[in-house]
């Protein structure tokens, strides 16, 4: 196969009838081109990188239904507008400098921020609020898409706490690090003979930091614990906030007595180190979420609305009201639920059937939200909206099925559920066991349970768990797969049996061409088919080598096939009746499968069979699974014979066809219900039930919205091996969580002996408490040193390939 | 003894310096984006990024 030019804008192969010339592949990609040339920004083709796994950025040709955003605009009292949209298309920092740099060169912006992490742009200028269309329309040539988001309205919850967390880390760390410097001199004063003078100062300045700062560090310990007590359950929170607590209070009764020892120490550094294990987590986590989110919104697109004056507009899908003519082209997924009133058209219904071959649709049927226009420009009337469409009967379905499961708790609440009345009761029993058998005053035999309170307080235990999640949950990221639930990776581990989707999750939802009868006729059958984006004729023209050259003047039927004027006569290359071939041709038949027929003056007809083929690791990943001993089911809302063909070819014993939403979720529901835990993988909207259903889910990232909000975990890519990888690295950070919790035990049998005998000073619970810590989060680290070969190995696989294109 | 009594609150005051300038950048924004600060440091601004800017300077000298 001969190298084809790759496009300067977009290193596209370029097409030999490329509109554009021999350089791009389209004339959006020429015209970004020559705009960065005039604008002289052309080192912008210098700085980036492009990630091959990524679609390369192709701007639009037709950039006219640009959505208007005037009225999303805010102004302030100064007479400045702002406006924050999220920019689809950014893949590094060579697109966050050009897009701020096109808007800068606008005379009227004051300012182009764009924040690479989040992906969005806030953007102000000052003079007319309409120029907005102006300023950003070198952005949309370039293709990077712009979608209106409100600020307000996403993850700011998570984004304050966890800026609540930094905080407090900040004032935690300060008041440590500072009495830690005094508690060392009053420990070396042990040794060295300190006036009791000097160590009081010390104590009163060390109290004068720690109280107020673990005051404030400790208030999201403080809250989450009183929160538990008010719900009448235990968390980890409580012990800790009740250890701080006390800490503080003996030690200042301490200092006020003129004591030798003080733990102030002890309490600012378990919080410091406690705030690091919970900024980590939550910041792990928001980056997954904010990375689903991302993947979310971009499928957030506007209907075109048809007015009576025959005039259009963009308006969001949820104020559609029934009765409105929308317009639909081809290659745009539908919005509403709705009757076709014009035009006749392919409609890709996998989402919803699961059937992978599209359906032909005429005036007078139904077309449902989610499904995908294919060949034609429909118009619609829209028979329903809110509550009555197919998408909020899923959703009801999915709701259900949330309130059905089991409230799951997380390990770690487990654990202080059983730990902390132990620990409190030990603590009391210290105290009445000196009091009253000791003989000791209740001031010392106090200060020993206090000791035990503090000893026991579960530092490496609270962290035994957030370290390893926030490095299992990374190690996910980086391969592309968004942990989005706090508890996915505990509920994964129990994992027994893979219940699998089939279009789309199994298979990758293309058809690929597997037989055909005349070799010889593929060239000109993919040439007419280039025409067409019907997924068959997209299939045939990916299985021609080469480029393809469009053939000219051709016609397409929606649902029947292909024309064109060939030399000898017309060429027909569509469905076996649009092909005028008999019934009883005598053509090879043993394979099955959607088929496209095609049909020259004079030469016998070509049949060209089609497979939804299986995702490339596929079966290799099912034969990994069942190696490994779990069950697995395939469920699927298509046609038996597809689904049968799908699952002996990847020796899947248990299969059904023809599920509706309903059946799949009941279907889950009664496993779970007989006591088995499911790890359901799908993508579509007829998925969604079942993914809420099941004890853990998973769906790739290109499912439907709403399977991805119900998904625990989004993968992305093309590899199924993600289900391998997030139950490989799910039991692992099992095994390090039950190993750092048998770790802090062991810990405790050493130490709490020391306490109820009352040996314990500051400096031996300060030295404990670092240590078991320290100990803890090394045993994590090993999740991250053990496994990083295999997981890199497997990620970057395509990465040959990569330096093979940027090389070209 | 005495030179505790000076250095202590010296210490003391320089840490509270650090961390208020610690929340005040938290507050400003600057850890709102970290990979696009950690990118953004490789952008040469002698030609276009901050061209207006640039070009306001020269028009100061001149």
């Amino acid at each position: 196969m001969t190298q084809p030019a790759l496009c300067r804008h977009c290193q596209e192969p370029v097409t030999a009838t490329s509109p554009a010339g021999p350089d791009f592949c389209c004339s959006g990609c020429a015209g970004a081109y020559e705009l960065l040339g005039e604008l002289g920004l052309s080192s912008y083709y210098k700085r980036r990188a492009i990630d091959p796994k990524i679609r390369a950025l192709r701007p639009d040709e037709d950039t006219a239904g640009n959505v208007d955003f005037t009225e999303l605009a805010s102004t302030d009292d100064t007479g400045i507008h702002h406006l924050n949209l999220m920019v689809d298309g950014i893949h590094c920092a060579a697109c966050v400098w050009l897009i701020e740099t096109l808007l800068q060169r606008n005379e009227t912006v004051l300012k182009a921020r764009v924040n690479m992490t989040t992906r969005r742009l806030h953007l102000s200028w000052q003079g007319d609020k309409a120029d907005i269309g102006t300023i950003v329309a070198p952005v949309t040539q370039m293709g990077y898409r712009l979608i209106p988001f409100d600020p307000a309205a996403l993850e700011q919850a998570t984004l304050s706490r966890n800026k609540e967390l930094l905080r407090c880390l900040a004032v935690a760390g300060f008041a440590a690090g500072n009495v830690m410097l005094l508690s060392v001199s009053v420990w070396a004063g042990y040794f060295q003979g300190m006036g009791g003078a000097t160590r009081d100062l010390f104590h009163w300045l060390s109290a004068l930091i720690a109280l107020p700062a673990a005051a404030y560090a400790g208030m999201p310990f403080y809250r989450s614990a009183l929160g538990a007590i008010r719900n009448r359950r235990v968390n980890m929170d409580v012990p800790i906030s009740l250890g701080v607590i006390l800490a503080l209070g003996m030690s200042l009764a301490q200092t006020i007595r003129s004591e030798p020892h003080a733990y102030f120490d002890s309490a600012i550094t378990l919080l410091f180190f406690l705030l690091i294990g919970r900024y980590l987590d939550g910041r792990a986590r928001g980056q997954a979420r904010s990375a689903a989110e991302h993947l979310l919104s971009l499928n957030a697109r506007s209907i075109t609305v048809i007015d009576e004056d025959g005039s259009r507009r963009l308006i969001a899908p949820q104020k559609a009201e029934p009765g409105m003519i929308v317009l639909t082209a081809a290659g745009e997924r539908i919005g509403i639920d709705g009757e076709v009133i014009e035009g006749q058209s392919d409609i890709d219904t996998s989402v919803i059937t699961g059937e992978s071959i599209p359906v032909l649709i005429k005036p007078g049927k139904t077309v449902f939200a989610g499904t995908t226009n294919i060949s034609a420009p429909l118009r619609i009337r829209v028979t329903a909206t809110g509550g009555n469409t197919l998408l909020s009967e899923i959703v009801r379905l999915m709701e259900n099925a949330e309130q059905g499961r089991a409230k799951y708790v997380a390990i770690a609440d487990r654990v202080a559920k059983s730990y902390a009345p132990v620990v409190h009761f030990l603590s009391l029993a210290t105290f009445v066991g000196w009091w009253l058998i000791g003989g000791l005053p209740w001031q010392d035999a106090l200060m020993n349970a206090i000791a035990v309170l503090i000893i026991t307080c579960p530092c490496a235990l609270a962290l035994a768990v957030p370290v390893v999640q926030v490095i299992a949950t990374g190690r996910l990221l980086r391969a592309g797969i968004l942990v989005k639930s706090a508890t996915a990776l505990e509920r994964l581990t129990k994992i027994t049996g893979v219940i699998f989707d089939k279009t789309g999750t199994l298979t990758t939802g293309k058809p690929e061409l597997v037989t055909q009868t005349h070799p010889d006729a593929l060239e000109l059958a993919a040439r007419i088919a280039a025409n067409s984006n019907h997924p068959l004729s997209r299939a045939l023209v990916r299985a021609a080598s080469g480029p393809v050259m469009p053939y000219p003047n051709v016609t397409e039927q929606p649902g029947l096939g292909l024309m064109a004027q060939g030399p000898t006569g017309p060429v027909l290359l569509g469905s076996r009746a649009f092909c005028n071939i008999a019934e009883n041709a005598d053509l090879p038949s043993d394979v099955t499968g959607p088929e496209l027929w095609f049909s020259e003056p004079g030469k016998s007809p070509a049949r060209f069979v089609f497979r939804d083929m299986p995702r490339s690791d596929a079966s290799q990943v099912i034969d990994t699974l069942r190696a490994r001993g779990f069950d697995m089911t395939l469920l699927s809302g298509d046609r038996n014979s597809t689904v049968r063909q799908l699952s002996e070819s990847l020796g899947l014993r248990d299969w059904h066809a023809r599920m509706s939403p309903t059946d799949k979720a009941t279907f889950v529901q009664a496993r779970a219900d007989k006591g088995k835990f499911d790890l359901m993988v799908g993508d579509g909207i007829n998925d969604a039930p079942a993914l809420a259903c099941a004890h853990a889910s998973m769906s790739p990232a290109t499912a439907a919205e709403i399977s991805q909000n119900a998904a625990d975990i989004v993968f992305q890519g093309d590899r199924l091996g993600a289900v391998i990888e997030a139950i490989d690295v799910a039991r692992k950070a099992d095994r390090l969580v039950r190993q750092n919790f048998a770790l802090s035990f062991a810990y405790n049998l050493i130490t709490i002996p020391l306490a109820v005998s009352g040996f314990v000073t500051p400096l031996i619970a300060a030295v404990a408490m670092s240590s078991s810590s320290l100990i803890v989060i090394a045993n994590a680290l090993r999740l991250h040193a053990k496994s990083v070969k295999p997981s890199g190995d497997r990620v970057f696989e395509n990465r040959p390939q990569a330096s093979q294109q940027a090389g070209a | 003894m005495s030179n505790l009594l000076l250095l202590i609150p010296i210490a003391l005051f320089l840490g509270l310096l650090g961390l208020g300038a610690f929340l005040w950048s938290l507050r400003s924004g600057q850890f709102d984006d970290m990979e696009g600060a950690a990118n953004r440091i490789l952008f040469d601004d002698d030609d276009d990024q901050f061209s207006r800017k640039t070009k306001n300077f020269q028009q100061n000298d001149s």
